[in-house]
């Protein structure tokens, strides 16, 4: 319980953060009135209306979609590498952005978000695929090979094609390496009401996950079926990486890094991890944001680069505790 | 309440194959409720594939399996759940899990979508824990144990499930001769305690014959005898099961047959 409430108060401070970090004059009270007494002629008020809260808004989404869907998918998998980043589902919800963008000529927010979703899940599908996880365990080693194959595969594929067509460097480096930088133009509202519809599936089905992680002989000994459970948990998955995505673009590593936390938070009941990894998600993903915006001023290192600096290493090092065909 | 019949298990006419290779050939067989049942045999006969059907954990070519009155291949999933349990073979546990988390598990079928953590679910928890004597370790991790602790720590999620029926594919495997016994002993107390239906694969016959009410021998060639155990373990029936040459004798405590091989 006290490393649950370490947990809120650490998102407290990273929202206040985000909210206070960098506006000029004023700080906390300036940002206060702007929220409690919105003055619609005050270009001070508008900025952190307009632009601030969009970005807390997009990082607490994905910050918490993430670190969700890798406690989700690390459970299920019994891989402790497993993220949506590294298992290449990030990566094909930004491929299925882009490449239907080019089809059909136009990049609004509706058309992302019906993107997005079929884009995560399809990869999803793929790299359990190529893994061998369709066929019983899948070992931690070989999902992990396929799923970082298929991530640079696709990420590759969207640098061809927006390369290819001129576009902005902006928009190339969104779909490439997230960011929350301009939140207020990303689908705010479609994505938290898919990151909610995958928080509570993740939320019901836990129970059963945890069933699963036994070995599928034993959970169907204790009345669950694993198939539909696994695809509960694809749906979970798919929902709250597409939010995530649509948000703030592909993030890797969070997926990695949170629910390794969140387990202390939460031992090992998975209703518990699942409501630490959001949480801790959102604080982890906020502060990255902050600290990218103030390194090396006026420019900002995006999110996206921020968690891969903190995650690579640690992904390194959790591999090489990793035995070959070990399943935890 | 449930009646007495409702708990047994019935084969009728099972039929069991991998591809082309026939495992089980048209099998007939009672598993009394209230009793211990033991199922021997040598390796590849078929004893898990067996154990493995009454769990409906696969689904034989032909024939049947009823517990009480009703076809286990046509129960709901969780209905069937609350009423057998089966702990397979070498299962593993998540990496750093406690030893009361892994029996909590047990009450998987119990448990509603939304539903909270009862005061019966606690209970059954904790009596699991007690009858194999891992309530004074139930905060420690699972990898911290020795390989009998951790044994019964898995036969205690089992308990946990609450089941009038429990099979059980060969718990006693890769224990030493103190902790076989140790997690044969407590199966028999929850069977006495509860009149719990026991289903068990099981390797040493001199156990079986100790702790079991009734046996039944498989052979290469499909079942060789099923009854009181020292109406199965005779001469014949193990050369005909194993071909082995063994002299049976008394057990000088228990007076259960003893099996000394040649």
């Amino acid at each position: 319980m006290r490393a649950m409430a370490v947990a809120v108060l650490a998102l407290v401070l990273a929202a206040v953060l985000t909210l206070t970090v960098g506006v000029r004059e004023g700080g906390f009270s300036l940002v206060w009135q702007a929220l409690s007494a919105f003055d619609p002629n005050d270009p001070a008020h508008i900025a952190i209306q307009s632009v601030r809260m969009p970005r807390l808004i997009a990082g607490l989404i994905a910050g918490a979609a993430l670190g969700m869907a890798g406690t989700i998918m690390q459970a299920i998998t019994r891989n402790p590498l497993a993220d949506p980043g590294i298992l290449g589902i990030n990566a094909g919800a930004a491929f299925a952005v882009v490449i239907g963008s080019l089809i059909a000529g136009r990049a609004d927010n509706g058309l992302m978000a019906a993107l997005a979703f079929p884009g995560a899940a399809a990869a999803a599908v793929a790299v359990f695929a190529l893994g061998g996880g369709l066929k019983g365990d899948a070992g931690p080693v070989r999902l992990t090979l396929a799923g970082v194959a298929l991530s640079a595969m696709l990420l590759s594929f969207v640098s061809a094609i927006i390369l290819a067509r001129n576009e902005a460097l902006e928009v190339f480096r969104f779909w490439v390496t997230g960011s929350l930088a301009q939140a207020g133009m990303r689908p705010l509202g479609y994505m938290a009401i898919a990151a909610v519809f995958g928080a509570c599936l993740a939320i019901a089905i836990a129970p059963r996950i945890e069933a699963l992680s036994l070995g599928s002989a034993l959970a169907r000994g204790l009345g669950t079926k694993p198939g539909r459970i696994q695809l509960g948990a694809l749906v979970a998955v798919t929902a709250l990486t597409g939010a995530a995505v649509g948000v703030a673009g592909p993030v890797a590593f969070l997926g990695l890094l949170v629910p390794r936390l969140a387990r202390r938070a939460g031992g090992h009941v998975l209703r518990r991890e699942l409501i630490a990894s959001a949480i801790l998600g959102a604080a982890i993903l906020l502060f990255a944001d902050t600290i990218g915006r103030i390194v090396i001023p006026p420019t900002e290192i995006r999110v996206g680069t921020m968690t891969a600096l903190i995650g690579a290493p640690m992904f390194i090092w959790m591999a090489r505790r990793l035995r070959a065909g070990a399943s935890a | 309440m449930m009646l007495e019949n409702d708990n047994a298990l019935k084969a009728e006419g099972l039929t069991i194959g991998y591809g082309e290779r026939t495992v089980i050939d048209n099998l007939s067989l009672d598993f009394p409720a209230g009793r211990m049942t033991a199922i021997l045999g040598p390796n590849g006969c078929g004893k898990s594939t067996l154990l493995r059907a009454l769990a409906r954990l696969i689904t034989p070519g032909k024939g049947k399996v009823t517990l009480g009155s009703d076809n286990i291949f046509s129960m709901d999933t969780r209905a069937l759940a609350r009423r057998l349990a089966i702990l397979p073979q070498a299962s593993k546990a998540p990496e750093g899990i406690t030893v009361a988390d892994l029996v909590r598990r047990g009450r998987t079928p119990w448990r509603g979508l939304f539903s909270a953590w009862s005061e019966a679910d606690a209970a059954a928890v904790a009596r699991a824990l007690k009858e194999v004597g891992l309530t004074d370790m139930s905060e420690r991790p699972i990898d911290q144990l020795s390989g009998g602790q951790r044994q019964r720590a898995w036969v205690a999620l089992v308990l946990a499930q609450d089941t009038p029926c429990l099979l059980l594919d060969e718990p006693t495997t890769w224990l030493d001769l103190t902790h076989q016994i140790e997690v044969l002993s407590l199966i028999r107390e929850r069977n006495r305690a509860q009149g719990v239906t026991v289903v068990t694969v099981l390797h040493d016959l001199n156990l079986a014959a100790r702790f079991y009410d009734t046996l039944v021998l498989l052979g290469p060639n499909g079942m060789v005898a099923a009854g009181a155990p020292q109406d199965v373990l005779t001469e014949d029936n193990l050369m005909i099961g194993f071909g082995l040459s063994a002299m049976v004798v008394p057990d000088p405590i228990t007076g259960t047959p003893m099996v000394v091989p040649r």
